[in-house]
């Protein structure tokens, strides 16, 4: 059984209940931090545990927390991104629907070593059921004493409120989530500055995901060490993937960074292998916005090493025969796939989801949408393909978030590695699936 | 259309949850409410909002009717025309659509007589399609108000409808409570 940080209680009956978690241990993390470290030291415990954020970009947390500007004489503010929506990716809303003091146990920890007094967790708003359930998790917090003045009799005061999103998947990128919070349209800021300089209401503001801010109280308990040995190279630490498609155990696992992608595909501790005896045509690893890879590219890199759950041994071979961690997102194709068909809802969904705000963007995510269904329903020409490369090299890496690179990575290693299924569509001028 | 009142003014219950919910943020900054509020407003007003309950909301945030109007133009889960007693929101994005999201959606379209987009003429229920509702695992996924149903097939689809037309389901209730 591999490591677990995360999930370690997670069927525990009554977990969400303060009662529960308390007896687990829950909350000796902040009693620790309080009585024995100073925020600094917090960071600094963070920081050497080598823990990277779980959100899907992968920058470290303790330098994150680093940048936050001290010298301001504005409050700070430590925001969790709870708009979990990338396609394939599930993970948190387990977190705060089973164990949500796990979740909050992390806000104060966090939010005492940045200094915050205030912080909050933007959740999408298709989860109100799960803030309800955090709503009453914080509420139990605040009468023991973890949350309100003076918490545990130390000088450090912490409110910790929820705040819902309304559908947007674009709040998930923290500028525009900071933008949604002030009570605005979700448009993405130019950065720089960076939330951490001008952030919430234009003070000093870190955002991290909530998986990040649940592994926290774990580092602190047992220690950035206990934490790095856990891993492999810079992937320190546990994953949670969650994994969904063709496969006989969907769900959340959590992983030691470093476990064989085969593993995780076949072994029964984890997916149990491709269902009803199909086998393996493609998975997209992280999340819908990463490059999708044939059966070949995920379970062995070009060079023939086995290919590793971790960001460096996803990412080897760059985007030529690479992909990304990302989020966690985990999403398996069977032999029965149409790689056009599940390309198209991801272009629909990127171009529902722009924000509008870049050209690019705008019009680009709704041009790659309306050639796919061209060549989906069998009006598609050869000259198509190439446009659709065309549009989403013009995409990229123009755009002021990465939303438009998350459009336009799927449209192109799709057709970089599925050309002839894209092209058979053509030819035949119908779906062949 | 439906030919209900639209209440502008929400009781003193409801306003208590809103002077709650303002004071989570910082003084000058009660704009910050404007989501929470909007979600309360279109519980309140038969599942959408029309642009007197959206000048309501600008006046218990002191703020002008037009950052209320382009805040909820922005976001989907805001209805902008009126919907029926029971929203039936399905995901049909890349792993939903793996699972069968078709599927399931052309059968709620056949049960009900309208299209995605559409309402019944007795306004019971509105049919939406949706992307990412971020429960993959158990694809296909729909969400009725705040309930999530996972794991659909076509039976299930027939047991939720019956159970729902037996028991007049609303789906717009306040998502606070």
């Amino acid at each position: 059984m591999a490591k677990q940080i995360l999930l370690n209680n997670i069927n525990t009956p009554g977990l969400a209940s303060f009662e529960v978690y308390r007896q687990l241990g829950g909350y000796a993390a902040v009693e620790k931090a309080l009585k024995d470290f100073t925020p600094d030291q917090v960071t600094q415990e963070v920081t050497k545990s080598g823990m990277r954020g779980r959100g899907g970009a992968g920058f470290p947390t303790g330098v994150k927390w680093g940048f936050i500007d001290k010298k301001s004489e504005n409050p700070r503010y430590l925001v969790c991104n709870y708009d979990e929506s990338e396609p394939g990716t599930f993970k948190d809303r387990h977190i705060g629907q089973l164990n949500p003091h796990q979740l909050i146990e992390g806000m104060i920890l966090g939010s005492y070593a940045l200094g915050a007094k205030t912080s909050y967790i933007y959740i999408r708003g298709e989860l109100f059921y799960v803030l309800r359930i955090i709503e009453k998790a914080i509420e139990e917090a605040y009468k023991n004493g973890f949350l309100g003045e003076n918490i545990l009799g130390s000088s450090y005061s912490l409110n910790l409120y929820c705040h819902p999103g309304a559908g947007a998947y674009i709040c998930g990128e923290e500028t525009a989530l900071l933008e949604s919070l002030e009570g605005k349209r979700g448009n993405p800021r130019i950065k720089p500055p960076f939330p951490a300089i001008v952030g919430l209401y234009g003070s000093p503001t870190v955002v991290n995901n909530v998986e990040t801010i649940a592994a926290l109280p774990w580092i602190i308990n047992n220690g950035a060490d206990a934490y790095a040995a856990i891993g492999i190279g810079n992937s320190k630490g546990t994953k949670l993937i969650s994994a969904c498609g063709h496969i006989n155990k969907p769900g959340i696992y959590e992983i030691e960074l470093g476990l064989p992608v085969e593993e995780f595909i076949y072994s029964d501790e984890y997916c149990g292998g491709i269902r009803n005896g199909h086998t393996l045509k493609a998975v997209v690893a992280g999340g819908s916005s990463v490059p999708i890879l044939p059966a070949s590219l995920i379970l062995k890199t070009a060079a023939g090493e086995p290919r590793l759950m971790s960001y460096e041994s996803l990412a080897e071979g760059g985007f030529q025969s690479g992909t990304m961690l990302g989020s966690g997102g985990f999403i398996v194709m069977d032999e029965t796939t149409c790689i056009v068909k599940n390309l198209l809802t991801f272009s629909r969904f990127y171009h529902h989801e722009s924000c509008g705000q870049c050209s690019p963007c705008r019009e680009g995510t709704g041009w790659m949408e309306k050639i796919l269904t061209r060549i989906e329903y069998g009006q598609g020409t050869m000259k198509d393909i190439d446009l659709l490369v065309n549009i989403s090299k013009h995409i990229e890496g123009n755009t002021i978030c990465p939303l438009g690179d998350a459009a336009a990575w799927p449209v192109a290693s799709a057709i970089r590695h599925f050309r002839e299924e894209f092209e058979e569509h053509v030819k035949l001028q119908k779906c062949p699936f | 259309m439906q030919e209900k009142l639209n209440k502008t003014e929400f009781n003193s219950e409801t306003l208590g949850l809103v002077n709650k919910i303002i004071k989570r943020y910082p003084q000058g900054r009660q704009k910050s409410a404007l989501l929470p509020l909007l979600h309360i407003a279109q519980a309140e007003n038969n599942g959408w909002l029309s642009s007197e309950i959206m000048d309501y909301v600008a006046s218990l945030l002191d703020i002008q009717p037009i950052e209320v109007y382009e805040v909820a133009s922005f976001y989907s889960m805001f209805n902008l025309e009126p919907v029926g007693n029971c929203v039936i929101e399905v995901c049909q994005t890349g792993p939903c659509w793996q699972n069968g999201a078709e599927e399931i959606l052309a059968h709620f379209e056949n049960r009900l007589g309208i299209k995605a987009g559409e309402t019944t003429a007795d306004s019971k229920f509105t049919i939406k399609t949706v992307e990412c509702l971020a429960a993959c695992g158990n694809a296909p996924v729909i969400q009725v108000g705040t309930e999530y149903h996972e794991n659909l097939t076509v039976k299930k689809v027939d047991e939720l409808l019956a159970k729902w037309q037996a028991e007049n389901k609303i789906s717009h209730t306040n998502p606070y409570l």
